[in-house]
């Protein structure tokens, strides 16, 4: 069984490369019983989008000053 | 993109060289143009490329996989959040952040986001930056700074979580209540 701190790094882990089927399966079983790993893999998409669009917001500029 | 240089490198001087080299590179090229936006996009690929060069550099000289005082302190904050069983303590619990697009479209988010980009140990936030703003492959990262892939996941962690962490006690914490 999975532990929380093991499950951050597999969650972090797979923002980087693709899990492998055991990893899903392990990471899957322990998120249906945990609310605050679920709430951390949220977290971690919310990251990628977020880091996403702050590039976004920095190549639509045209003096390269921060948006208004 | 010259403040896009200086997050990345954290070195004004250096930052500045590599905005005004990337600039003559595309004005010397002969590509022509079809917009402003082109252009744009052309200069920032080649930036994209000079900061790399500069962070390999940065990284020959200053050792990457050391831990750094304020990294360990890192660790031991992310340590902190669990129980003895590593299960998370109920008061670090992640909770939820509600809706994205809503906090995204919010200007004052973005700079408590930049705050607390900013507020990374250096080598991690460059390890992070080059994933997520320059978007490298994670072993392109790894190869490219000479790392160990364990290595390059270990920062990556320690980067996200305290991201998470910065963001959710500076932004997020008067929204829902951890469950």
């Amino acid at each position: 069984m999975l532990s929380c701190k093991e499950a951050t790094r597999l969650m972090s882990e797979a923002q980087d490369r693709p899990l492998s089927r055991g990893e899903k399966l392990l990471l899957e079983m322990h998120l249906a019983m945990c609310r605050g790993c679920r709430n951390f893999r949220t977290q971690m998409d919310f990251l990628r989008l977020a880091c996403r669009q702050f590039m976004r917001r920095w190549n639509g500029q045209d003096d390269g000053s921060p948006p208004p | 993109m010259l403040k896009f240089a200086q997050m990345q490198l954290r070195d004004a001087a250096m930052a500045e060289d590599a905005v005004q080299e990337a600039l003559a590179a595309a004005l010397a090229g002969e590509r022509s143009f079809a917009g402003r936006a082109a252009l744009k996009t052309w200069v920032f690929s080649i930036l994209r490329n000079k900061i790399v060069d500069l962070i390999r550099l940065q990284s020959r000289t200053t050792n990457v996989s050391a831990l750094a005082d304020d990294e360990a302190g890192m660790d031991e904050t992310f340590e902190a959040l669990f129980k003895a069983n590593a299960h998370w303590r109920p008061e670090a619990r992640p909770f939820g952040w509600g809706n994205p697009e809503d906090t995204l479209r919010q200007e004052r988010f973005w700079e408590v986001f930049e705050i607390c980009l900013n507020h990374l140990p250096e080598k991690t936030a460059r390890v992070f930056m080059m994933r997520e703003f320059l978007e490298f492959e994670t072993d392109e990262v790894c190869r490219k700074l000479n790392l160990t892939i364990s290595n390059c996941n270990v920062i990556l962690h320690r980067a996200r979580n305290g991201l998470r962490r910065c963001l959710e006690s500076n932004w997020f914490s008067s929204g829902e209540k951890p469950c």
